[in-house]
């Protein structure tokens, strides 16, 4: 099992979600997220004072899967979130031990 | 003297217009703050109601307006609790000690009660983030009583600053103007505002820390109630329901209009953004600079005056990183700098004695004397008590206090619910101080009581 996670632009959500459903993903958990990579924050100006504002507003999505629809989930996130200017964010895969499905008490790939 | 319904009608719904400008100026004040101390923000107004509504009913209005002592300040005693003004038999209005032709004398009083107290708030937003709110209180009632008053008697209770003292007769046909209160209102509160920041000292992290606002739409929203407001202050002034109070409810649209443009423009060509920040500063700034004017000028020059005021404010409240004081809501470049524009500038454009109308400098030299005598009053006796007060009481919550927020610590809440989880359960403190004997346990969870 892997756990895929990626962090986008808040706005690309609506376009993951949806290529993940077609792709067959059943459920995720999303959180909001601030951060900051190579493309840094933006200014903002108040009463003529400037503001660094470095961290800007992300949005995390997490999703565990199986070891080879992880590979391909990878794809269908990157080229759903890519607009090609910078802040796109990032996806990274890794390895996942145990999973529970608390309701039924199922374990692992059968908890997937 | 017969009762003016109408005038007496129009001064209630003034008075009541005022005063909510003093919980528009909270929401104003507030959601420039840091999220972390907006309640403290919002209640430093609501105290100067508290404190300054019960001195007015006391000793305010007759320091203020009772009989004359020395050309300096009224005499607190003679309408102590509001004496002699009340309605009686033969007088069922109560229009014998009144001051305003056909309105009932504590209709003056509602109407003049509520400026006092939002000179009083407006001073909080140079301290914001840092103070002691008891210490705030403490100086709500007393510097009302040594500042406000007697400026207020010098200027409109027929004192040294008024057309009955020594400026009246300085040039004929020439009286000193304050319409609505620039001098006895924001000169008074922008200089207070100003010395108490500098004897507060600055928030920790000053120029290192964002202190940008939380909230900007309740930025707007009390900036749209002290619109609305003003037109009490404002046309109020005019004291009745009359031909005045229409010029200066018309001039007070006018120059707040051209402000907020003009400060946008400045904005425009300085930071590059027109800020909503910026309209709602620009809306105060004009208010401000029309008040004195308000019954002077005439719309067109309201425009002209409310144009510069814009500009001229959004430049002045750049001074303040120059200089490294911390007026953490700008109460210098908006009040005071607004005041003396709208107070001098009425040497320039008042239709009847303006320079620029071809009328001398008689006017301008008049105004720039009560603008200077405003200044020096309100910083001297500012000065005094602010020092007293941080020798007696102090006026600074802890720095860690401080770091965590004046809301928590102060007055025990949050105003804002960011992290619903983090709160875990009732205490049961209250059983805990009900129950006969024994020492008062530790702290526990409802939960464990009940069990």
């Amino acid at each position: 099992m892997k756990l895929v996670t990626a962090v986008i632009k808040p706005h690309m959500l609506a376009d993951v979600r949806a290529a993940l459903e077609a792709f067959g993903v059943t459920g995720m958990t999303v959180t909001e997220a601030s951060g900051y990579g190579r493309q840094k924050g933006h200014t903002e100006v108040y009463r003529g004072a400037e503001y660094e504002i470095d961290l800007v507003p992300k949005v995390r999505l997490e999703i565990v899967l199986d070891d080879a629809d992880a590979v391909d989930a990878v794809d269908v996130v990157v080229k759903a979130a890519a607009t090609g200017r910078i802040g796109d964010g990032k996806v990274w895969v890794t390895p996942v031990d145990t999973l529970v499905r608390v309701r039924t008490v199922e374990r692992d790939d059968r908890a997937v | 003297m017969r009762l003016d319904s109408g005038s007496t009608a129009w001064m209630l719904v003034s008075a009541s217009m005022v005063l909510v400008m003093t919980p528009g100026l909270a929401f104003f004040y507030g959601g420039m703050t840091r999220a972390k101390s907006v309640l403290n923000m919002i209640m430093m107004s609501f105290g100067a109601m508290g404190v300054v509504g019960v001195v007015y009913v006391l000793w305010g209005y007759s320091a203020s307006f009772g009989p004359d002592v020395a050309g300096i300040v009224g005499n607190p005693f003679e309408h102590f609790g509001l004496a002699g003004l009340l309605p009686g038999p033969g007088d069922p209005n109560g229009l014998a000690q009144t001051l305003y032709a056909g309105v009932p004398a504590l209709v003056v009083v509602a109407f003049q009660a509520t400026f006092a107290i939002i000179t009083v708030a407006l001073i909080s937003g140079s301290i914001a983030d840092r103070t002691k709110f008891s210490t705030w209180l403490v100086f709500c009632a007393v510097w009302v009583s040594l500042c406000y008053f007697p400026l207020a008697h010098m200027v409109w209770g027929g004192g040294l600053l008024s057309a009955a003292g020594p400026l009246g007769s300085w040039f004929t046909g020439v009286a000193p103007i304050d319409f609505a209160g620039g001098t006895v209102v924001h000169i008074d509160a922008g200089v207070a505002g100003l010395v108490l920041a500098l004897i507060v000292g600055r928030r920790h992290g000053y120029r290192r820390d964002p202190m940008r606002p939380h909230n900007l739409p309740l930025v707007m929203l009390g900036a749209a109630l002290l619109w609305f407001g003003w037109f009490g202050f404002n046309a109020g002034s005019a004291a009745g329901a009359n031909g005045s109070a229409g010029l200066a409810w018309m001039n007070t649209t006018a120059a707040t209009c051209a402000a907020m443009l003009g400060w946008l423009l400045v904005e425009r060509i300085r930071d590059g953004h027109a800020t909503s920040l910026g309209a709602a500063s620009g809306v105060v700034a004009g208010l401000v600079a029309i008040t004195p004017a308000a019954g002077a000028l005439s719309p067109a020059g309201s425009l002209a005056l409310g144009a510069v005021a814009g500009g001229v404010c959004a430049v002045a409240i750049g001074l303040k990183w120059r200089l490294g004081f911390d007026d953490s809501l700008d109460v210098v470049g908006v009040h005071l700098v607004g005041g003396l524009v709208g107070t001098i500038g009425i040497g320039f454009l008042a239709s009847d004695t303006g320079l620029l109308f071809g009328h001398g400098a008689g006017q301008l030299a008049v105004q720039t004397v009560v603008a200077l005598a405003a200044m020096a009053i309100s910083g001297g006796v500012t000065t005094v008590i602010g020092l007293a007060l941080r020798a007696l009481m102090g006026w600074r919550v802890a720095a860690d206090h401080e770091a965590e927020g004046v809301d928590v610590v102060v007055h025990g809440e949050a105003a804002y619910d960011f992290a619903p989880a983090a709160a875990s359960g009732l205490v049961a403190s209250l059983q805990a101080r009900t129950g006969a004997g024994g020492p008062r346990p530790e702290m526990r969870r409802i939960e464990e009581v009940q069990a």
